[in-house]
C-alpha cells in the first residue's frame, strides 16, 4: 500500500479550517513536549501565551506594540512573494531602515513634528529600499538568485549597525554601544493614551491597506500578480518582468525599512544592537500564515504579537525559556504550510507498485 | 611575510572546512531538484545536538553520531514537506531553519544556560604533525580527500548519481524510465543533510569546543551561494570555498596588522559576505540551474 496525492476536484468548505486546526494541534503537541521538558505545565504555558495577553488592557496593547514591526515586514514579504521575488532579506532591510531613521532622528533637532515624523519614516523607507537595491539589480539585470543575496546581506546590515555603535554613533553620555536618543520631534506620538501603541502602527496599517488596494485594483498590481503567477506568460504578453521585479523589490525593502523607522521613532528612540529580534524573518511567517493576503497578515501579525508578549510572561511566571514563543511560531509556519497544501489534495492508498 | 602566508593558508583551510562540507551536501540535494534552505538550521541544530550529546556522554564520537541523526531527522521533515507534499521550497526550508534554531536555543536554555552555564567539551585537536599548514583537523582532510571526491564520484560515476541528476533535470522522463522520483529525492536530501550536519558538528566538536548563540552565523547561507558559484560542481565549489575562506582568513590576519588597526573590525567581518555576493555577480550569470529546481513532481 502506498499513499498517493491526487488533486481534488472539489474542496469542501470545512476542510481548510479543519486542517489548519489540525496544524495548530500538532503545534501544541510539539511545543508541549518542550515545555514539559523545561519543567513547566503546557496548559498553564498556553494560557499565558494565548489567553492572558487578551485579558488585560496592558497585555493587549503590548501585543499590538509587538505586532507593529511585524505588520511592516509581513506586508514587505507578502508583496515581494506575490511577485515571485523571494525577498528573504526583510531583516537586513529593516535594520538598514533603523540606520537611516536614526541618522535622520539625530539630525532632526529643530524640525517641527509634522515634518520630522514623516521624514524619519521616509528616511527608513529610503535606506530599506537602498539595502534591497543590490540583490534586486543582480536579479533583474544579471538573473542572479535573490534568495542567497538577500540572505547574505542580513548579517552585513547587523555588522554595519555594530560598527556604527562601536564607532561614530557610540552613546555620547554613557559610552555604551547604543546611539544617542533621537530628537523629540521625530518620535512617533502615542496614539492610544496611557499605552505604548504609537503612530507607527497607523502607518503600518495604512501601508498594508495600500498594498492590498494596489494589488487588487491597480493596473500595476495586476502586472505584479501576473509576473508572480506566470513570469513566462507575462513576458510573452509584453510585460516588463524585470522592471516589475526591480520595482517590487525596492517597494518591499522600503516597507521593511519603514518598519525599522517605526521601531526607532516609536519604541526604542535610539539605535541598539538588539533593535530587531528577527522581525524580518518573522515577516516571512506572517506573510505565509496569511497565505500572502494583506488583510490576513494584519491579523496574523497581531496573533504573533500576542504569542511574543505571552511567551515572555509565561517565561517569567513558569521559568520556561522565553524562546518558546519562537518555537510556537516556527512550528505553526511549517504545519500550516503543510496543511494548506494537503487541503488541495486527497490521499489515495494504492495497492502494489506506485 | 612567509609566516603571514603560512598562517593565512592554515586559517583558510580551517575556515573553509564547514563551508565545503555544507556545500557538498547542498550540491547533492540541489542536483535532485530540491533546494534545502534548511541548511543554516541543520548546521545550527547539529552543532548544538552534537556538543550536547558529547558533553553528556563524554564521547565526541557519540556527539558526532547524534549530530548526524539530528541532520537526518531534519532532512526527513524537509523531504516530507517538499517532496511528498510539494510545499514551496523557500518557505519550507526557511521554516525548518527557524524551527531548528529556535528549538536548539530552547533546549540549550533548558539543559545548560538556565543556571548561567555554557556547554563546553574538550574538542578534537588537529592531527598534531605536518607543520603549520598540514596540521589540520581530521574533518578538513575528510572534507577535501574523502567528502569531495566521494560526492563527485556519486554524482558523475554512480548509478545513484545518474538517477539523482535524472530526477533533477527531468523528473517526468526519469519517471517514465522507471526511476522512483520521490525515493531518489528523499535519498539525495538525506545524503545532503549528513554533510550539512558534519559541517555543524565540526564547528562545535572540533573548531570551537563550545556552543554559543548564533554560532553558525550565516555559514549555511554562504554555502548556498558557493553552490551557485560552483555551478553545482564539486571542483568549482571547492574553489569558491577557498576564495571565500581566503578573504575571511585575510581579514582575520589584517586585524593583527598595526596599519589596519584604524579600520573598524566590523567592516573586515563584512568583507567575506560581500566577497561572496561579488563572486556571484561575476560568475553567477546564466548558471545552469537543475531543470526541475524548486519544482515538486507529481504524476497527473
Amino acid at each position: 500500500m502506498k499513499p498517493r496525492f491526487v488533486l481534488r476536484a472539489d474542496e469542501p468548505w470545512w476542510r481548510g479550517p479543519l486542517l489548519v486546526m489540525f496544524a495548530v494541534l500538532v503545534t501544541f503537541i510539539v511545543t508541549s513536549a518542550l515545555i514539559r521538558w523545561s519543567g513547566g505545565s503546557p496548559i498553564a504555558a498556553f494560557r499565558y501565551m494565548f489567553i492572558n495577553p487578551l485579558q488585560s488592557r496592558f497585555g493587549l496593547t503590548e501585543s499590538i506594540l509587538s505586532a507593529t514591526p511585524l505588520v511592516f515586514t509581513g506586508a514587505a514579504v507578502a508583496i515581494a512573494f506575490r511577485a515571485g521575488y523571494w525577498n528573504i532579506g526583510a531583516e537586513g532591510q529593516l535594520l538598514a531602515g533603523t540606520i537611516g531613521a536614526t541618522w535622520f532622528g539625530l539630525h532632526a533637532e529643530g524640525l517641527p513634528s509634522f515634518v520630522a515624523v514623516p521624514g524619519i519614516l521616509l528616511a527608513g523607507a529610503v535606506s530599506g529600499a537602498a539595502w534591497a537595491l543590490l540583490p534586486a539589480l543582480l536579479r533583474a539585470r544579471l538573473g542572479i538568485d535573490e534568495v542567497v543575496s538577500t540572505l547574505l546581506l542580513n548579517p552585513v546590515a547587523l555588522l554595519v549597525i555594530t560598527g556604527l555603535l562601536n564607532g561614530p554613533w557610540r552613546n555620547s553620555e554613557t559610552g555604551f554601544p547604543d546611539s544617542d536618543v533621537i530628537a523629540q520631534s521625530a518620535m512617533m506620538p502615542v496614539v492610544w493614551p496611557d499605552t505604548r501603541v504609537h503612530l507607527g502602527l497607523v502607518f503600518g496599517i495604512v501601508v498594508t491597506l495600500g498594498c492590498w488596494w494596489f494589488i487588487r485594483s491597480m493596473a500595476g498590481g495586476l502586472r505584479l500578480r501576473a509576473v508572480g503567477l506566470a513570469p513566462g506568460a507575462a513576458r510573452i504578453a509584453g510585460l516588463q518582468v524585470e522592471r516589475t521585479l526591480l520595482t517590487t523589490a525596492l517597494v518591499s525593502g522600503g516597507i521593511a525599512g519603514m518598519g525599522g523607522a517605526s521601531e526607532i521613532a516609536g519604541v526604542a528612540h535610539q539605535l541598539t544592537i538588539g533593535i530587531s529580534s528577527g522581525f524580518g524573518y518573522t515577516g516571512v511567517i506572517v506573510a505565509t500564515l496569511a497565505a500572502l493576503s494583506f488583510i490576513g497578515s494584519l491579523l496574523v501579525a497581531l496573533m504573533l504579537g500576542i504569542i511574543n508578549v505571552g511567551s515572555f510572561s509565561a517565561s517569567r511566571a513558569l521559568s520556561i525559556p522565553s524562546t518558546m514563543g519562537e518555537v510556537v511560531q516556527s512550528v505553526l509556519l511549517v504545519t500550516v504550510v503543510a496543511a494548506l497544501v494537503i487541503q488541495k489534495y486527497r490521499v489515495v492508498w494504492k495497492q502494489g507498485q506506485s | 611575510m612567509i609566516d603571514f602566508i603560512i598562517d593565512l593558508v592554515a586559517a583558510t583551510l580551517r575556515i573553509g572546512t564547514p563551508l565545503l562540507l555544507a556545500a557538498l551536501g547542498e550540491i547533492v540535494t540541489e542536483r535532485a531538484g530540491v533546494l534545502n534552505l534548511g541548511i543554516e538550521g541543520i548546521m545550527y541544530s547539529s552543532a548544538f545536538s552534537g556538543i550536547a550529546a558529547a558533553s553528556y556522554t563524554g564521547s565526541l564520537w557519540i556527539g558526532l553520531m547524534v549530530a548526524v541523526v539530528t541532520g537526518l531527522v531534519a532532512g526527513l521533515i524537509l523531504a516530507f514537506l517538499t517532496v511528498t507534499l510539494g510545499v514551496n521550497q523557500h518557505v519550507a526550508g526557511l521554516g525548518l531553519t527557524l524551527f531548528l534554531i529556535s528549538v536548539s536555543n530552547t533546549v540549550n536554555r533548558i539543559l545548560f544556560t538556565a543556571d548561567g552555564g555554557q556547554v563546553r567539551v574538550e574538542p578534537w585537536k588537529s592531527i598534531g604533525f605536518g607543520g603549520p599548514i598540514l596540521d589540520q583537523y581530521l574533518f578538513t582532510y575528510f572534507a577535501l580527500f574523502v567528502g569531495a571526491p566521494l560526492v563527485w564520484w556519486i554524482i558523475w560515476r554512480s548509478g545513484f548519481g545518474l538517477r539523482v541528476r535524472a530526477v533533477g533535470e527531468n523528473p517526468e522522463a526519469a519517471d517514465v524510465a522507471g526511476i522512483p522520483v520521490a525515493r531518489t529525492r528523499y535519498q539525495a536530501v538525506l545524503l545532503g543533510t549528513i554533510f550539512m550536519s558534519l559541517a555543524g558538528a565540526f564547528i562545535t566538536l572540533a573548531y570551537v569546543g563550545q556552543f554559543t548563540i548564533n554560532i553558525i552565523n550565516g555559514r549555511g547561507w554562504v554555502a548556498l551561494a558557493l553552490v551557485i558559484f560552483g555551478r553545482w560542481n564539486v571542483g568549482r565549489s571547492i574553489l569558491g570555498a577557498a576564495i571565500f575562506s581566503l578573504v575571511n582568513a585575510g581579514q582575520l590576519q589584517l586585524r593583527l596588522v598595526p596599519a589596519f588597526a584604524g579600520v573598524p573590525f566590523e567592516l573586515l567581518l563584512a568583507l567575506p559576505f560581500l566577497a561572496v555576493i561579488i563572486g556571484l555577480a561575476v560568475s553567477g550569470r546564466n548558471v545552469p540551474y537543475p531543470g526541475s529546481y524548486l519544482k515538486p513532481y507529481r504524476r497527473l
